[in-house]
Formats: structure tokens, C-alpha cells, sequence
């Protein structure tokens, strides 16, 4: 699990231990859409703006997921589709047009503008790469603008941010062809994260090291032969794929969550640069150490307990094996909207056989698993945490772990923490259901 | 097409979600993709509620869309009817199924179901969450209240159904309980309560009593007119908030139930807003500026209470309820004021920079406005938030309601001797700028963020003020604004906060009216002489 792949010679399969079987059930999903990933993706990127092209449910979907609470005008909005765009009474192309203009002119410091796909757009086929590069044609170079699907019928929660990620690679520079070996660290991190990560990879020698999504549109990493790229968030498959077509090599490793995730994670970088052992071994102790120690407080809270994770954001094989193996808690079923093997299976090779995976969503029956299993913690979204709770359950609602920054030996204390909580808070309160 | 950032409504499948919600025994299938099942987290994350709403979506994908997405409904159907045994069943298409023309209701009688099915088209490309909420509570009732017929013979009592509670609605909860109680006190029987808690077999019954009350007319207002028509029920329409109105909800009860007001009620001393705000302590609250806004039922209501019975001067009143636009229109005009019939948030925002209050009262929306503005506000309206569902008793409707308003109306405002003494005595360390006013620990204008559960979420998000909201204020003062010496300006910082802003703003139009520049000390107090308080 430490070597470097090359698109030609990738193996689809060969990471998840032969013989596993994936239960699959077709029911209704209980998960959010591709446009949610713009709560966080508009933070880190501070120089974009995601236009979301769609009805008012897309709409009212980002206001309820993401609060009313956003204190500043958001670099986020819907360009509602009405029924005279339907009707065929406006042309649609050019009521985008206005949108954007009008939007550009109250936003001056936009330096790119994305056009994020919704299910209505896709239904009624509104070719919106089309629309972009017309309007890039006529907005740029002050502002770039780029389109992506961020829709229901396509993508779930995280996915949304894959798809942007991939749609920006063809507008990432091309690296020189001597250019020196590089890295780039793919999918969304919080800022303190990266910045641990780069003390880690300047003690290792490992450089120049570039993140994806930047944290400014302008700053891209260049890409090229030369470029390695690693995956520190599991749901970016299909930028992975536009990045290896464009020459680059894919590290692949177990992601970064816990002290051994995060250790096998810089490993894989550290085998694939050449960094002497001795010199890892010297750069990470100190972390392994300190996550190892701050894990350990949370242990006894989580040891033997049984957890049940929901499909929420791709993140449950990686959350299920830091929970077996650094928590000693049994894993009764990892739900996750789409399993991605070839980038899942490390993950998955380092699971006891009886765990139970599934793909895909039949909600109910999911909910009635939950009643026979009787787990001692379930993780899952918000439409579900407090019907259990209800039930006497304890829950951890999922999505906290895409906004809470968990990556990497600091971290791993957090993670522990986060998901002992609901635990702790339970023991605390002699009143509740 | 239409620039959208935050929205006052949901998409009407929300609304037709939220009647689902309040009902016993309903079941709703939504022809919708996965994403949309994100309206759960408003019954369970922002109502609290114990159970999932009892809705089941299709969540059809792409690849289903080449395919057969009917054939889905028909599953999803059918599995729904068997799991969850509703005594009806409500079908419907949001927004991405409306395009593509599947017809659940059609299919859905094709099924065969053992359940009464009560099809409903919600054009969400044209219509709102309110709209799909009254559209919805209609469908059911004509469904259910259509084959009974006129009841025969009256019943000895007067009786009568409260109409129009909701999931979901501002304080519905508590307000239901303080009208039931008010309406047995002048022994009328209450018949139904809904949709909020009743059953199809309960809609069933509704017309079995003589009149209606239209509790929440943006809910409850269609299918109320339908009833009169069909089973002429009269339908008493005052709504019961503030004192005022309270009284002449008890009056327009008692007329059309045909019955004497008991003495104690018409003595009321279950209410104490009226003396409190008689009580010389509220003397500092006459003619605050106090800007409104709301659905219309809300900030009709609210209007009234902070005119006639706080002594405030109403110096905005809008809502985002286009359906109700012509009653607020005519409550505007009452209090002098340009009607604001909005659902763009910005352009309320602007609308209340533009007033200069000194209170808002709003939606969640405007509160958040209000917080960067530095200005108090309460909510008196949805669109709701966790917030707006207390774990006290805390209604807005009849007299409880109005001790509530009293209390999260003023609170908010310093206190009487509190405003003297920051006056007289600017220069005491504690009453610096950021120091809010002493009995509130968080609503002092520089006060953090007051957190809560929703914040997790909303972690990624810093709150950095929003920068265009404070170029609009400062611009109002740039453009073509006489400049101040420095004097005037030190002059003026004497003046606390809370009202500072306010005489900037008076100071700086007296001196462009009378083309004075720069502002001095004099110009100053001319200008406080001229407008006065
Ligand atoms: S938690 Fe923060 S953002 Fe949410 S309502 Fe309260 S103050 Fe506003
Ligand atoms: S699922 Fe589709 S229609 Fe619903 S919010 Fe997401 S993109 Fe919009």
C-alpha cells in the first residue's frame, strides 16, 4: 500500500480483501447532495463563487444545511430557475447572463465564478460548461468561470466537491517538463491541518508540496509527469482519475485519521521520495507519540462499544478502521453512499472479515438493522440523530467530520474526542430519554 | 431567473411537508431526488421533533432517468402504504420530478391501495412553502370533509375547529393551547384542532362544528373560505396577539358563537403588558423607532401591539407573504409607512438601514441584519430556527402570549435609568462602546455570537462581517456628506452608541439641507434641536 500507481498499471480490486461481500440495497437514499460541499468549498477557496443553478428547493437546501447563521454575505447563491425560463417566455442563457453580470458587479473581487449544477438544470439539459465558456469569453481575465455538476441525481454530500476538484484540473498549469518532483495533497483540509503537513513534509525534505483546492483560484498546482498526488480525503476518485490523465502518479496510502492512518499516509509519501527511514522515523515520533497519547484518554470511553455508521460522506471505511484498530470498538456496519475500492481498499484490508459493509442507502431497512443490531453508538446525518436519540440511542451526527479539521497526529485527540462525546455526555446526564 | 442567497420560504413540497408533519396517520410520497431529503433535518434538527417527518422520497438518480423513475414511485408507494399503514396517503412531486412529468397521482391510483390517496400538485417553479402548506391542508380537508355533508342538527354548545397550526409555525405549539383555553372560557367547545395534531378521521369531522377559526390565514385562509362555502361555518379571522386583539378575538368568538364574555375575561387580569407598559419604568420606551417585518399575519400583529400598546412608533412594516401583500398594505398605511412587500433579504436589509430603528422586530433573517447593524431585535415570525422553539411555554397569542411579547420585545432595549446614566456619564470606564447593557449577557452590540447547536455546522463559515453591509452604511455616509471638524466629532462620540448612529445620520441631513459644511459643534445641536429626541 506504498506504492506509487501509475494509471496504466492501477488495479481496480486488488486493496479490498477478496470475498468481501457488499450488501447493497435499493431503497431510499437518506443523504444530502453534491451542492452541500459548497459550505465548505467557498471558505477555502476565498476567491470563488459558486452560483448554483437551480430551483428554489437547491436554494432553500443550502440555507437549511448551512443555517441562516452565516454572519457574512456568503460567496454562494442560486440563480432560481422560474416558470417564464420554463415556459420558453425567457431565454434562459440570457437570464444567466444577467445573474452573472449582476452578480459580478456587486462581488468586484470574485476571481472565479463556478456554475454549479443542480438536478433541474441537468433534467432540462442547460449546458452549463457551454454557458461557461461563454462567459468566460466575456468576464475573463478578471474573472474566470467554470461549471460542475453539484447535483441529486448524480452526486451525494462530498461528491460535489470531487466533481469541482476534477473540473479544475484542466485549468491547472502545466509543470515543466524538468521541473523537480513534486506533491500535491488532494481534497479539502482545514488550514491548520495543511499547515501541520507542512512542517511534517519540510522536516521529511519532502517538496515542493502544493494542496488541492488552493486556498486562491490563481495559485493552482502546476501538474504534470513530475507531479505526485496523494488523496487526504477518500471522496475525490474522479479527480484522482483527471490527474493521473494528465501524467501525475497517484500515492496511494491509508487516509490520514488517527495516529496509524496519518502514519502510514506520510509513510507512503515518505517511500515514494525516498526518505531514509531513520529520518522518518526521527520527523514523526513526536506526533505518533502525542496522538497515541491523546487518543488514549478517549480509549476507555470507546473500547468494546459497538458502532453503526450511516452513508453520509465517504469518510466511514477510513472512521470505521480508526475506530477498530485505535479504539477497539466492534464495527456492526459501515454504510457509505459509494464505495470506492480503489481508493477505499487500504482501508478495507485492514478490517476483521465480519464487518458488514454497505453502498447505497434502503434507509428503512438500514433503520431496521439499527433495531436488531442495538448498537451502542450510531453515527449518522441529522435527519436521523434525534429519532434515535429518542429512542434512548446515542448518535454522533456525521457531518461534523468534514467541517471539524481531524487530519493528522494533532488531530487524532479530536477524532477521538469528537466521537466519544455522545458517549461521555450520556454517562453525564441522570436525566433524558 | 432570480439571484437568490437566503430565502423567507421553502419550496411548497415543504409546505405539503409540514402538514404531513402535524398530522396524526399521514403518509407522504415525494417524487424527489436524494438531496432534497435534507428537509428532514427541519422537523428533527430545528423542531425537535422525536420521529421522522412520515415522508418517503423516490430518490431517483440519473441513471434511472432513461428508465423507468415511475416504476420507483410505484415501489416506493406501495412499500410506504404496507410499512408505515396510514389512513391516507399524500403524493406529490417536488421540484426535479415536476419536470419530468411522471404523474404520482395518476400512479398512484393505479396501485390499487387500500388508502384514500390525495394527489397534490405543487408547481414549484411558480409557488411557495406557505402557498404548498394552505394547498395541502385543503386538498386533505376537501378530502376528507367533502362527503359529510351538513350536520344535521347543532349540538346545544357552540363549537368550533382552530385552524391553521403547523409544524414548523412560530410558536404553534404554545399558541394553541393559550386559544383553546381562551375559547372554553367563554364555553365554546372546541371541536378540531388543525392540521397541527389531528387525524384524516378528525378532518372528518370539522364540519360537525359551527364556526372556524382561521388561526394562521396563510395556512388556513383556503380551505376556511372553502368550508363556509360548502357548510356555510362562519370564520372568525382577528388573530389573537397583543392585547388589543386578544380583546376583539374574544368579542368576534362570542358574536358569532352567540355567547355573553364572562366578567373575569373581560376584567383580563391574566395579562400584565398593559400595566407594565403603563408603569413609569416603560416611560423611556415612547417613540421607538421600531421597523417590522414578517409573514403577514405576524407583522400585521406585531405592528399594532408596538403602536398601541407600547407606545413605539413603527417606522417600517413589510412582509415576504405576497399573497397577504394588500392587508399589509393596509396596516402601512395606518401607520404612515411605505409598505415593504419583499422576499429579497437584502432588499429588507437596505429597506431598514434606510428607517434608522431603534428595535426590530423580525425573522430570523433580520435579525442577523440586525446583529451587524448593532441594532436589538426580537423574532416575531418565521422562517424559524432552532431557537424559535423554546423548551419554555411560550406563546404569542392571547394573554400569555402578549406577558411573552412584552418581555422579548423590551428586553432587548436597555433600561430606562440604565439609557440616563450612560448619557450623563460617558466617561465611566465600564461604559465604554463595547459594554452592552448590564442585565443581558450577550445582547450587547459587540457581544460574540450566542452559540448553539446549529454553530457546529456552521464552523466552517467564519463570521467575518459582511463587508458590502458596512461599505452600504458608511457610503450612506460618504456620498456627498459634509465633513465633520474634529470638535464636532469628539462631540459626537459623547453621544452612547445606541443612539449615536442616529444623531450622526440627523446631523449630517440637517447640514445638507441647509448647506452646511463642515459640522461643527454648533451644527450639532441645531440638528438635535430640529429633529428632536
Ligand atoms: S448560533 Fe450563532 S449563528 Fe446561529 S443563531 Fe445563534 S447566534 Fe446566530
Ligand atoms: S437534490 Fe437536486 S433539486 Fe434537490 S437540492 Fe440537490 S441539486 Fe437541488
Amino acid at each position: 500500500m506504498t506504492t506509487v500507481f501509475d494509471a496504466s498499471t492501477a488495479c481496480t480490486d486488488t486493496a479490498a480483501k477478496p470475498g468481501r461481500d457488499v450488501l447493497k440495497q435499493r431503497g431510499q437514499h437518506e443523504v444530502f447532495c453534491g451542492l452541500t460541499s459548497i459550505m465548505w468549498l467557498h471558505r477555502k477557496m476565498q476567491d470563488a463563487f459558486f452560483l448554483i443553478v437551480g430551483s428554489r428547493t437547491c436554494a432553500h437546501l443550502m440555507q437549511s444545511a448551512a443555517g441562516v447563521m452565516i454572519f457574512a454575505e456568503p460567496r454562494f447563491a442560486t440563480a432560481i430557475i422560474d416558470e417564464r425560463d420554463l415556459a420558453g417566455m425567457a431565454d434562459m442563457n440570457d437570464e444567466l447572463d444577467k445573474v452573472v453580470t449582476r452578480l459580478l458587479a456587486r462581488r468586484p473581487e470574485i476571481k472565479l465564478l463556478v456554475l454549479v449544477g443542480s438536478c433541474p438544470s441537468e433534467v432540462i439539459k442547460l449546458d452549463l460548461p457551454r454557458a461557461a465558456s461563454r462567459l468566460n469569453g466575456e468576464h475573463s481575465p478578471q474573472c474566470r468561470v467554470m461549471a460542475y455538476s453539484g447535483s441529486g441525481i448524480e452526486t451525494t454530500f462530498t461528491q460535489g466537491e470531487d466533481n469541482f476538484l476534477a473540473a479544475l484540473v484542466p485549468e491547472m498549469p502545466a509543470e515543466a517538463a524538468d521541473a523537480p518532483v513534486s506533491l500535491v495533497v488532494v481534497g479539502a483540509l482545514g488550514d491548520v491541518v495543511e499547515d501541520q503537513m507542512m512542517r511534517v513534509f519540510d522536516g521529511l525534505g519532502v517538496g515542493p508540496v502544493r494542496f488541492l483546492p488552493s486556498r486562491s483560484s490563481t495559485t493552482l498546482p502546476p501538474i504534470g509527469p513530475n507531479t505526485r498526488f496523494i488523496l487526504a480525503q477518500p471522496w475525490v476518485g474522479a479527480c484522482a482519475q483527471a490527474l493521473e490523465r494528465r501524467g501525475a502518479k497517484r500515492i496511494s496510502a491509508p487516509f490520514p485519521l488517527g495516529e496509524e492512518g496519518s502514519t502510514a499516509w506520510y509513510r507512503a509519501i515518505a517511500d515514494s521520495f525516498g526518505v531514509p527511514e531513520a529520518k522518518f522515523d526521527a520527523i514523526t515520533a513526536p506526533g505518533r507519540e502525542r496522538a497515541r497519547r491523546a487518543v488514549a484518554r478517549y480509549k476507555p470511553v470507546l473500547e468494546g462499544k459497538s458502532v453503526f455508521l450511516f452513508p453520509d460522506s465517504q469518510l466511514e471505511p477510513s472512521l470505521a478502521r480508526f475506530l477498530s484498530r485505535e479504539m477497539d470498538t466492534s464495527i456492526i456496519e459501515i454504510g457509505t453512499p459509494y464505495l470506492n475500492r480503489d481508493v477505499v481498499g487500504p482501508e478495507l484490508a485492514m478490517m476483521p472479515d465480519t464487518v458488514r459493509v454497505s453502498e447505497g442507502q434502503d434507509v428503512e431497512r438500514q433503520i431496521d438493522r439499527v433495531h436488531t443490531d442495538n448498537p451502542d453508538l450510531i453515527i449518522c446525518g441529522m435527519g436521523l440523530g434525534n429519532p434515535f436519540e429518542a429512542e434512548g440511542r446515542s448518535t454522533k451526527w456525521s457531518i461534523e467530520f468534514v467541517f471539524t479539521p481531524l487530519q493528522g497526529y494533532e488531530q487524532a485527540g479530536d477524532l477521538a474526542e469528537l466521537i466519544a462525546r455522545p458517549l461521555m455526555r450520556r454517562e453525564l446526564l441522570k436525566v433524558g430519554s | 431567473m432570480e439571484l437568490t442567497v437566503w430565502t423567507y420560504e421553502g419550496p411548497p413540497h415543504v409546505g405539503a411537508m409540514r402538514v404531513a408533519n402535524s398530522m396524526r396517520d399521514v403518509h407522504f410520497v415525494l417524487h424527489a431526488p436524494q438531496g432534497d431529503t435534507y428537509a428532514d433535518l427541519l422537523f428533527t434538527m430545528i423542531e425537535r421533533n422525536k420521529k421522522r417527518p412520515p415522508v418517503t422520497y423516490t430518490t431517483f438518480q440519473a441513471r434511472d432517468l432513461s428508465g423507468d423513475t415511475a416504476e420507483i414511485f410505484k415501489t416506493a408507494a406501495r412499500d410506504a402504504v404496507a410499512r408505515f399503514k396510514p389512513q391516507a396517503l399524500l403524493v406529490g412531486a417536488s421540484c426535479t420530478a415536476e419536470l419530468i412529468q411522471d404523474d404520482p397521482g395518476g400512479l398512484a391510483k393505479t396501485l390499487g391501495l387500500n388508502v384514500p390517496v390525495v394527489p397534490l400538485e405543487m408547481p414549484s417553479y411558480q409557488k411557495k412553502e406557505n402557498w404548498g402548506a394552505a394547498e395541502t391542508f385543503y386538498r386533505l380537508v376537501r378530502a376528507f370533509a367533502g362527503g359529510a355533508g351538513k350536520p344535521e342538527t347543532a349540538p346545544e354548545q357552540a363549537s368550533c375547529n382552530i385552524l391553521g397550526p403547523t409544524s414548523l409555525g412560530f410558536r404553534n405549539r404554545d399558541d394553541i393551547v393559550e386559544v383553546v383555553r381562551l375559547v372554553e372560557s367563554l364555553g365554546v367547545r372546541v371541536n378540531t384542532v388543525a392540521p397541527l395534531g389531528a387525524s384524516p378521521a378528525d378532518l372528518a369531522r370539522i364540519p360537525q362544528a359551527h364556526f372556524n377559526i382561521v388561526l394562521y390565514p396563510e395556512i388556513a385562509d383556503t380551505s376556511a373560505r372553502w368550508l363556509k362555502r360548502q357548510f356555510g361555518q362562519e370564520m372568525v379571522t382577528t388573530i389573537p396577539i397583543g392585547v388589543g386583539a386578544t380583546r376583539d378575538f374574544v368579542a368576534e368568538v362570542a358574536k358569532v358563537a352567540g355567547v355573553e364574555v364572562p366578567q373575569e375575561l373581560l376584567e383580563s387580569g391574566a395579562e400584565r403588558l398593559s400595566w407594565y407598559s403603563a408603569s413609569i419604568d416603560s416611560n423611556y420606551l415612547t417613540g421607538k423607532r421600531v421597523f417590522v417585518f414578517g409573514d403577514a399575519t405576524h407583522a400585521i400583529s406585531a405592528a399594532r401591539i408596538a403602536s398601541e400598546e407600547l407606545g413605539f412608533k413603527v417606522c417600517g412594516l413589510g412582509t415576504y407573504s405576497r399573497e397577504f401583500a394588500r392587508d399589509v398594505r393596509e396596516a402601512a398605511a395606518k401607520y404612515g409607512v411605505e409598505p415593504l412587500i419583499s422576499d429579497n433579504h437584502l432588499d429588507v436589509e437596505d429597506a431598514i438601514i434606510a428607517a434608522q430603528p431603534e428595535l426590530v422586530l423580525g425573522t430570523q433573517m433580520e435579525r442577523h441584519a440586525a446583529k451587524r447593524l448593532r441594532l436589538p431585535c426580537a423574532v416575531i415570525s418565521s422562517p424559524v430556527h432552532v431557537q424559535d422553539f423554546p423548551a419554555r411555554y411560550s406563546p404569542q397569542m392571547g394573554h400569555e402570549g402578549a406577558n411573552v411579547i412584552f418581555d422579548s420585545w423590551v428586553h432587548p432595549l436597555m433600561m430606562g435609568l440604565e439609557e440616563h446614566l450612560l448619557q450623563m456619564f460617558r466617561g465611566d470606564f465600564e461604559f465604554h462602546d463595547d459594554a452592552g447593557s448590564s442585565h443581558l449577557s450577550h445582547g450587547g452590540p459587540a457581544a460574540g455570537h450566542q452559540p448553539d447547536a446549529r454553530d457546529e455546522q456552521a464552523a466552517v463559515a467564519a463570521e467575518t462581517p459582511a463587508p458590502d453591509v458596512a461599505a452600504a452604511t458608511s457610503t450612506a455616509a460618504n456620498d456627498d456628506q459634509p465633513s465633520w471638524t474634529s470638535d464636532a466629532e469628539r462631540e459626537l462620540r459623547k453621544i452612547p452608541f445606541f443612539v449615536r448612529g442616529k444623531a450622526r445620520r440627523n446631523t449630517e441631513t440637517y447640514a445638507t439641507e441647509n448647506g452646511l459644511n463642515p459640522i461643527t459643534i454648533e451644527t450639532l445641536y441645531d440638528a438635535k434641536a430640529h429633529f428632536g429626541r
